[in-house]
């Protein structure tokens, strides 16, 4: 080869190089997508615009549920690498937190992302802030968010408005749009109503820089959203007699709750202990979970929804209605309070329907359900039951009892109301009769319910014969009560007959030997029952009540744990709750201070 | 003699032209890449794009300047101009200052100049004098050895700073030395080193299970791959080749197996015990060995990013959001052509390299019309500096060569490259421009 042709080689060299750069960008610019999302994850960044949160106000608008500001730090390791680092100790001591820790959450954003900012402390307070705002600049990678921290300036109503916490790893694998530090409803009305609640996210696109610091809306901000506002949500309660309630129950354990007969709407629902919604809210959460769940009484248990109890005495009403209805007896029916089957109390011997109520006399209602169950049209003892309890369940179940109520709590236990099914599975088919079963005669057996069940079936007393579902939503972002909540059961009893039942609820609180004559309220005239359920460690001082008698505004339930029979506490804490939302201020100074000074455990003997 | 012909008649216009717009991409891209996505003002001579301003017009100046000399000027002063190289490069190791671990810079004030740049020049000058100054060139071993010291020691020089890119520039001169005479053998040696370099990088970051020895590294495999077929070529040569050349060819065979054996022990070791790890990781990184450092690779990351996003036509000019929010490291200078990736897409990067390879290309053919060896060799220089900043940049920035920081040439920002390649290519077209009226 000449020398001369050597140009060739070292041309051919210069295109060769080309040719592969050319190769090289095609490959870059025209077929690759991985390299171009690259791109655009490092330039691109969604910014999340969280809605506010609706709030909750009770009946009358007052705020039950709010939200206020709070101050999450972040923090970028990069940008505080580039920047020289900072003071650690001078860090932790501004926040509040000891040097270790903050190292910790540091390694923890690291182990995140380097570039891009991770909290590292959460919720701090706005007074905190305040004080530490003008400090921040001096550590490079912080920065300060704000966000919205849910309060209940109350502490009212903690076991119904639940939970609204941050989501965790399975909140995050069941919706890919949680994010970590994302909050949502866990619990309670906050969990029920969130859809509503949340209100929409707005998202706005950035062109970043480097440092991820917001640049250029990108696409021109043609995929940005506004966002929506959560509804506000308006609960039935009551707040004035909630606190009231709430402040009643103090240091005693049990559950109160409270229902406008006429349109099911909850006004109280108290499960004592209780404790501040915001105790689960903030920074210390954590503790502050840790020891209400290993509080001995157990402050957690929402006791309106969840305890569940025997009816006790308060059933035998339903017993007579349901026998009246049957026509198994008639109200002037009398029958003799024969002990040999079944003990009872008092000096009665031969009880009508009223007197037996107020008596709470057991024979009389033993022979009473004996009649529907056993009606010897069978043959057997045996049939009779198997053939005849299915009817008698449904009956009782038509009071809400055993039910759900309508299904406007997602926490409610339905309680137990036996069937044929269930006796055929505990003793074997047609291996029972009435002999066998009959403690839920008097209330007692395989018979469960909850405080609201009792509330709800006073409220079917009050109404002589149905009841609206019980429910505390009363309007959902100003759109008024949704449809579903009014939903009527009728217990297909004649209204007759609760004249009768009614009017031995009257005598038991206004006669002189009524088991519940603390529940006298001045000026109203109150119709209730007492309870006492059977407890090895004390019995539940028990009472349901409604008033006014003829035009009913109120009907509630009172539950004490360990604190005696019906009459002794739950009978006078009806009649403070009564008079204080009938007339609005409570004049019987004397009983409400004997209230307010019982404490739990109640001494043996109270009286 | 046709003396009556105006020398500004018979410049290359077409070199001054493709210079002059590799010069006018540079400063635009130069602007966007500085001033962000705000709107670009030219005459803040305190900014970058506002200095690069200047520099074009410096170097357009100096372009004048040089094309007004006479051409027996650089001839009679190329050894002066050499020496005088030489001393700034001692110098600069003396009182330079350290930018980038290298310490290359003269400061003056916001100005800082870069002597390796000239020494380029100066090294093409005193090359172009010395060979052609006998007529046996390379073929002569006294000539060879001369030309190699006149290349080494300012190559030398500037591996004390370090800044390994400009001694490679410097190895590029071996495209000079084959023209004019080396052995083509130089050249595929040269190749075949490159090949067991790689094959020593890639089993030299892997390990292997050796019967009786242990986990060591996978660079033993190959050691032992290159001694068995060196052996069997060695022991086959008498049945390929003629008697009379049987001697001479085993005696090669062995030679080059030792040289290639030896180099690939040297390479492994200084890889592993001379380089820092930082460096270490960047030739990895390029081998696509994982280096367990997401920072490692993080230059060449973002510039593969911008690049690829300019897909065909790119984002627009001053659109780019890697090149206006910073995302590629030093993108005004080394990384320039992500910018021209990013904002103009596949249509201008393939139009700034076909430019490029059209200047090479069309000097190349300057060099070949000359009737001058001086001018011929010297046009070989400048070919070959402007081929090796072209390849070492591209490759890097396409992520094919390791991230060597070289300037692109005309485009990036910085005065010295620029005055220095201005000078590079004024200087032969002067020559050129004489071609005809001058006899050498």
């Amino acid at each position: 080869m000449k020398l001369r042709e050597r140009q060739l080689v070292i041309g051919g060299i210069f295109v060769l190089i080309t040719f592969i750069f050319i190769g090289r960008l095609i490959q870059m610019q025209l077929f690759s997508s991985e390299w171009k999302e690259y791109a655009a994850r490092l330039t691109e960044e969604t910014e999340r615009l969280e809605p506010a949160r609706g709030l909750m106000l009770d009946r009358n608008g007052q705020i039950l549920l709010n939200n206020m500001a709070g101050y999450d730090i972040w923090f970028t390791p990069r940008k505080c690498r580039t920047a020289g680092g900072l003071d650690t100790l001078a860090f932790a001591q501004i926040l509040g937190i000891t040097r270790p820790e903050l190292e910790r959450e540091f390694r923890r954003a690291e182990a995140y992302a380097s570039y891009r900012p991770s909290i590292i402390y959460k919720q701090l307070p706005a007074e905190h802030f305040a004080r530490i705002a003008g400090e921040l600049y001096r550590f490079p990678g912080a920065e300060v968010r704000r966000r919205t921290i849910r309060t209940n300036p109350t502490g009212l109503a903690s076991h119904l408005v639940g939970e609204y916490r941050e989501v965790d790893q399975n909140d995050m694998a069941t919706n890919p749009n949680y994010r970590l530090g994302d909050y949502k409803g866990k619990s309670g009305l906050e969990l029920q109503w969130d859809q509503a609640l949340q209100g929409k996210r707005g998202i706005r696109h950035h062109i970043v820089d480097i440092r991820n610091d917001y640049r250029a809306p990108a696409q021109e901000g043609l995929l940005d959203t506004l966002p929506t506002p959560g509804l506000d949500i308006q609960l039935t309660l009551d707040l004035d007699l909630q606190a009231y309630s709430e402040n009643i129950m103090a240091n005693k354990r049990g559950a109160i709750v409270a229902i406008e007969p006429s349109t099911g709407e909850v006004l109280a629902m108290v499960s004592a202990p209780s404790y501040a919604t915001d105790l689960l809210t903030g920074r210390e959460r954590g503790s502050n979970y840790d020891s209400l769940l290993n509080h001995p009484r157990k402050p957690l248990f929402n006791r309106t929804l969840r305890a569940t109890y025997r009816p006790g005495s308060i059933f035998k009403m339903i017993q007579g209605l349901i026998a009246l209805e049957k026509g198994v007896i008639r109200p002037s029916s009398r029958i003799t309070c024969d002990r040999n089957i079944i003990g009872c109390h008092g000096s009665h011997t031969l009880d009508n329907l009223e007197e037996a109520i107020a008596h709470s006399c057991n024979p009389y209602f033993h022979e009473v359900m004996k009649r529907m169950i056993q009606d010897g049209s069978s043959g057997s003892v045996f049939s009779d039951a198997h053939k005849n309890l299915g009817a008698w369940s449904e009956s009782i179940r038509a009071f809400g009892l055993g039910t759900n109520l309508g299904g406007h709590f997602t926490a409610l236990r339905s309680g137990t109301v036996p069937d044929t099914t269930d006796y055929d599975r505990m003793y074997g088919r047609k291996r029972w009769a009435y002999s066998t079963i009959y403690s839920i005669s008097i209330g007692e057996g395989e018979l469960l319910t909850t405080p609201i069940h009792m509330a709800n079936l006073a409220a079917v007393l009050a109404n002589r014969g149905h009841y609206i579902s019980p429910h505390v939503i009363q309007s959902v972002g100003g759109q008024g009560k949704p449809a579903e909540m009014e939903q009527r059961f009728d217990t297909q009893i004649d209204p007759i007959h609760f004249e009768t039942v009614i009017g031995a609820m009257a005598k038991v609180v206004t006669s002189d030997d009524g088991t519940g004559r603390r529940a006298q309220v001045p000026g109203f005239e109150v119709c209730g029952k007492t309870g006492t359920v059977q407890n090895s460690t004390g019995n539940h001082s028990v009472f349901i009540a409604f008033a006014p008698k003829d035009n009913p505004q109120i009907a509630l339930s009172v539950y004490v744990e360990n604190a005696g029979a019906g009459g002794d506490w739950a009978a006078p804490i009806a009649s403070l709750i009564i008079e204080r939302y009938l007339s609005g201020v409570v004049e019987q100074h004397e009983k409400e201070a004997r209230i307010l000074q019982a404490t739990y455990p109640f001494p043996e003997s109270p009286l | 003699m046709r003396r009556t012909v105006p020398i500004i008649q018979r410049i290359d216009w077409l070199t001054v032209a493709m210079v002059i717009i590799l010069m006018a991409l540079g400063l635009f891209n130069v602007a966007s890449a500085t001033a962000g996505a705000d709107s670009v003002d030219w005459f803040d001579w305190g900014s970058k794009q506002g200095k690069q301003f200047m520099w074009v017009a410096l170097a357009i100046l100096l372009g004048a300047l040089v094309l007004i000399i006479e051409g027996e000027f650089f001839i009679r002063t190329a050894a002066i101009y050499y020496v005088l190289n030489l001393i700034l490069l001692v110098a600069v190791l003396a009182v330079g200052r350290t930018i980038g671990g290298a310490k290359s810079w003269f400061n003056f004030g916001s100005i800082g100049i870069q002597p390796s740049e000239f020494a380029k020049t100066g090294t093409a000058l005193m090359l172009a004098w010395l060979l052609s100054r006998s007529n046996e060139r390379m073929s002569n071993r006294n000539n060879l050895i001369k030309a190699i010291l006149i290349v080494a020691i300012p190559a030398g020089l500037i591996l004390l700073q370090p800044d390994a890119g400009t001694v490679l520039v410097f190895g590029g001169m071996i495209l000079v030395f084959y023209r004019e005479g080396l052995s083509g053998n130089v050249l595929i040696a040269v190749f075949c080193a490159l090949l067991i370099t790689v094959a020593t990088i890639l089993t030299g970051a892997s390990s292997f299970t050796y019967p009786f020895i242990g986990t060591s590294s996978a660079v033993g495999i190959l050691w032992v791959i290159l001694a068995i077929l060196g052996t069997f070529i060695w022991a086959m040569t008498p049945q390929w080749v003629l008697p009379r050349k049987r001697k001479r060819v085993r005696r090669s065979v062995i030679f080059s197996f030792i040289a290639g054996l030896a180099m690939s022990a040297a390479l492994h070791t200084g890889l592993e015990e001379v380089l820092k790890p930082h460096q270490k990781d960047r030739i990895h990184v390029l081998f696509g060995i994982d280096v367990g450092n997401p920072d490692a690779d993080y230059n060449i990351r973002h510039a593969r990013a911008a690049i690829s996003s300019g897909a065909w036509t790119g984002k627009g000019y001053l659109q780019g959001p890697m090149t206006a929010y910073g995302f590629v490291p030093e993108q005004e200078t080394d990384f320039i052509f992500c910018t021209i990736g990013e904002e103009w897409g596949f249509i201008g990067t393939v139009f700034t390299l076909l430019l490029f390879t059209c200047l090479l290309l069309r000097i190349l053919h300057l060099a070949e019309r000359q009737r001058s060896d001086f001018t011929r060799i010297f046009a070989y220089a400048a070919a070959s500096v402007l081929f090796m900043h072209y390849l070492i940049n591209i490759g890097m920035v396409l992520g094919l060569a390791p991230v060597i920081g070289i300037p692109l040439p005309f485009i990036s920002a910085g005065g010295s490259s620029m005055l220095g390649f201005t000078l590079l290519i004024f200087i032969l077209l002067r020559l050129d421009a004489e071609r005809f009226t001058v006899l050498r």
